[in-house]
């Protein structure tokens, strides 16, 4: 069919798209970790300025493999003047999924591998509770709009996006954890037993999400009951609520899912905060320690898998936009 | 008062030059119709107006904590004169008391003792285990501690009577000067501006400000925190922190997104990819992740030149700066992607396409035809992106990559006091001040911005 073939090509091209991409962040972070300071300053910093010699910052350069060129090694011969560089071992070795070792030793890939689970199993249910929470929360408002409820429910939207995330983390462990004994404080468990320690983060997590996301869709279904189609809808005489399920809901649902598909991957990554309070063994919670840690491989590393993560999900949304909508035309 | 040298710090430059911008820039709206009427739609705003009077009040701390001096130390007749490490702001001058009232360690809001227990030492001879007294909290009150309520009422009641009493002067002043303003037409809000909301706000602020100033000198209005400094005093310092992250960042990234979206729309062809090749790969990196690389990196940079900085408030200061620049650097794509969408819009347009048959140049086409038809996404750009930057600061600070941990900002208030919630009693205070003026700052931002989109953005009309 030539509607398929028109959709690989396009998609083909959009990956080979991602691939210049990808060799940008690759400089940037490239330059930001080695060229902005040198190894030698890196050094300097986490060894303590004032009292290091020559040979400690060489034996700390040593054992990151820090010791080598930047880009050519004259010293090499052959591939190697190529190879046995900085640019190569620490930054090409990353598309192969290489990311070397932390400071604390540990291989970073294996580290990931495993901290991932725990981060996609509070970051997953968040996702789609959220969702679900704040589209039907929108859906309500935009169903009773220029009422008293829309007023006030838009003014309980603008309050809530307004108090900081932070506050929504502090005081819900506080009140919830602490003074309730609810759930436990903080903690991960494996398997089934997890729920326990879940319930809170995700519970924290939509809540605090409400605000801005419930806004944000309201607007998205009042645009769409300004439209033509549903003018047509209301003149051919369903009833009120048919044209919102059927007709609204779907068409509104086309730049809301759109525009979130581009985050799905990122759930891998994590949430920083809420993993750091309740002390989920997750990567935002590896992120932080290595940001506290001055651990500049780790981050280094973080910040290439986001991106990477990052420009899958833009290729996801390319193909949820096709697949969504049967109008977007290959070109 | 001794002597003083005044103290310039790169942040203090950049705020005051906002300012003669934001004055220029008004000057500018009283020739161009459209704007004026635009900026009218926001004065006749309720909400906008009400929360517009708010952030006015937080300026004006922000600005008075942006002129900085150095006291002249005490030096014999003769010699070079020293001046103190230490670099105050006129807001420090003004609030002194607060600054200098310091206590041991923590105290509850309106406490006359201490929040710990320790040995007193008694004037027979003897210890005793006991909630010391404040040094300064309810100092003037001596042996009478239970007389708090009753004192606290008492200047609140003097005060509430004088900001009633200033505020009715504030309304016949209206009346008296503003054309057109009698008393009915305010009352049903049918004056120009929207003076009701302006009058109201200012009311509710007059009845909670002079209250608190009344009592700020007498007690710990919002108590002390771990070192005993008063917290009122440091959300006072909070304040300007949080509107330079929220006002510097934007003037980092309105010249580069204006600049790169126009250009890249304009001219399309090979320009227009790499400036999508630009800030695609930019996007591509989580913020967060690209922030807290680059301050790691900063962070180096200062660590390794300690020479580059003569006192501490310097570092502090510049280091702020450089988070506001790291911060434009991560932000400016968004504003960059509308301003080229709506300018590749733009320039198919009859008039632009004239003006280029008739042979006008290129930067004098974007100047004088494209940026105008643009005021509108970038003002609404500047006055959304403020509250996100201000939460964003809070969160950055407690993840470690925010500013100095030196300089007072909400976030470092969170930062210190969120370890303190286990603590038996709580001690809740900090925290709360913290949280308490940071919504209503962030609240007041979001909605002026409504009110300034509402009036700018065609589509909401």
């Amino acid at each position: 069919m030539p509607h398929n073939r028109a959709m690989f090509a396009y998609l083909v091209r959009r990956l080979l798209y991602a691939i210049p991409i990808l060799i940008g962040v690759n400089l940037i972070t490239f330059a930001l970790f080695f060229i902005v300071n040198t190894p030698d300053d890196m050094a300097r910093m986490q060894l303590g300025v004032k009292r290091v010699t020559p040979e400690a910052i060489e034996k700390w350069k040593a054992e990151r493999g820090y010791d080598k060129p930047l880009f050519v090694n004259s010293a090499a011969s052959g591939m190697s003047t190529v190879t046995e560089t900085i640019f190569f071992e620490k930054s090409v070795r990353m598309v192969v999924g290489d990311f070397g070792r932390a400071d604390d030793g540990r291989d970073i890939a294996r580290e990931i591998a495993t901290r991932m689970g725990p981060s996609l199993a509070i970051a997953l249910p968040t996702f789609v509770l959220g969702l679900f929470v704040t589209v039907s929360l929108a859906l309500m408002l935009a169903f009773f709009r220029a009422t008293a409820l829309d007023f006030w429910g838009v003014v309980l939207c603008v309050a809530m996006m307004s108090i900081s995330g932070l506050f929504y983390i502090i005081g819900g462990q506080y009140l919830i954890a602490k003074i309730w004994r609810l759930v436990p404080i903080s903690g991960f468990g494996e398997g089934l037993d997890a729920w326990r320690f879940l319930i809170l983060p995700v519970f924290i997590g939509v809540i605090s999400g409400i605000g801005s996301s419930a806004r944000w869709y309201r607007t998205i279904f009042l645009e769409e009951v300004g439209k033509d189609y549903v003018r047509t809808a209301r003149a051919k005489g369903l009833p009120e609520t048919v044209v919102f399920f059927r007709h609204i809901l779907r068409n509104a649902l086309i730049p809301i899912l759109t525009g979130v598909v581009v985050v799905i991957p990122l759930l891998f990554m994590g949430s920083l905060l809420t993993e750091s309070f309740f002390g989920i063994p997750g990567l935002g919670s590896y992120t932080i320690d290595a940001i506290n840690a001055q651990d500049f491989a780790v981050v280094r590393s973080m910040v290439f898998i986001g991106s990477v993560l990052y420009i899958v999900g833009l290729i996801l949304t390319d193909i949820s936009y096709t697949l969504v909508d049967p109008r977007i035309r290959f070109s | 008062m001794s002597d003083f040298e005044i103290v310039v710090l790169w942040s203090d430059v950049l705020i005051w030059l906002l300012v003669v911008a934001s004055v220029i820039g008004m000057l500018a709206v009283r020739r161009s119709p459209p704007l004026m009427a635009a900026w009218r739609r926001v004065g006749a705003n309720k909400a906008g107006m009400a929360s517009a009077t708010v952030l006015l009040v937080f300026v004006l701390i922000g600005l008075l904590d942006s002129l900085h001096y150095r006291v002249a130390l005490e030096g014999k007749p003769g010699e070079r004169k020293q001046y103190a490490i230490e670099v105050l702001s006129v807001l420090d001058a003004i609030a002194s008391p607060l600054r200098l009232n310091h206590e041991k360690t923590y105290s509850a809001p309106f406490a006359t003792r201490l929040y710990a227990k320790e040995n007193i030492d008694l004037p027979g001879g003897g210890m005793v285990r006991d909630y010391p007294r404040l040094r300064h909290g309810g100092r003037h009150l001596g042996e009478n501690e239970n007389g708090v309520g009753a004192d606290v009422a008492l200047r609140v009641t003097y005060a509430a009577g004088l900001a009633i009493a200033l505020w009715l002067l504030l309304v016949v002043a209206v009346m008296r000067t503003v054309h057109g303003a009698s008393w009915q037409k305010i009352w049903r809000g049918e004056t120009r501006l929207a003076w009701h909301a302006i009058l109201v706000t200012i009311g509710c602020l007059l009845l909670c400000a002079l209250p608190l100033l009344a009592l700020a000198p007498h007690y710990h209005v919002f108590g002390t925190d771990k070192v005993g400094q008063d917290v009122f005093y440091q959300i006072l310092k909070s304040v300007r922190t949080a509107l330079v992250i929220g006002l510097v960042t934007t003037l980092v990234m309105l010249p580069m997104a204006v600049l790169l979206g126009i250009v890249a729309g304009y001219f399309r062809g090979w320009v227009d990819d790499l400036i999508q090749y630009l800030y695609t790969v930019l996007n591509s990196i989580p913020g967060v992740l690209l922030i807290a690389a680059a301050v790691l990196m900063m962070q180096v940079v200062i660590d390794t030149h300690p020479e580059w900085f003569s006192t501490a408030a310097e570092r502090a200061d510049l280091r702020l700066l450089a988070l506001c620049f790291i911060l434009g650097i991560t932000s400016w794509t968004g504003l960059c992607r509308l301003l080229r969408g709506e300018t590749l819009k733009l320039r198919e347009l009859d008039y632009i396409q004239a003006a280029q048959a008739f042979g006008v140049s290129s930067p004098r086409i974007i100047l004088r035809h494209i940026l105008p038809n643009l005021m509108h996404i970038v003002i609404i750009a500047l006055v959304m992106d403020f509250s996100g930057l201000v939460l964003a600061e809070a969160v950055l600070s407690y993840v470690g990559i925010g500013v100095d941990p030196s300089m007072t900002s909400f976030g470092t208030m969170i930062n210190n006091a969120r370890m303190e919630l286990g603590r038996e009693p709580v001690v809740w205070w900090s925290l709360v001040a913290a949280f308490v003026a940071m919504f209503v700052l962030v609240l007041a931002a979001n909605l002026f911005a409504d009110a300034v989109r509402e009036a700018f953005d065609p589509r909401a009309a």
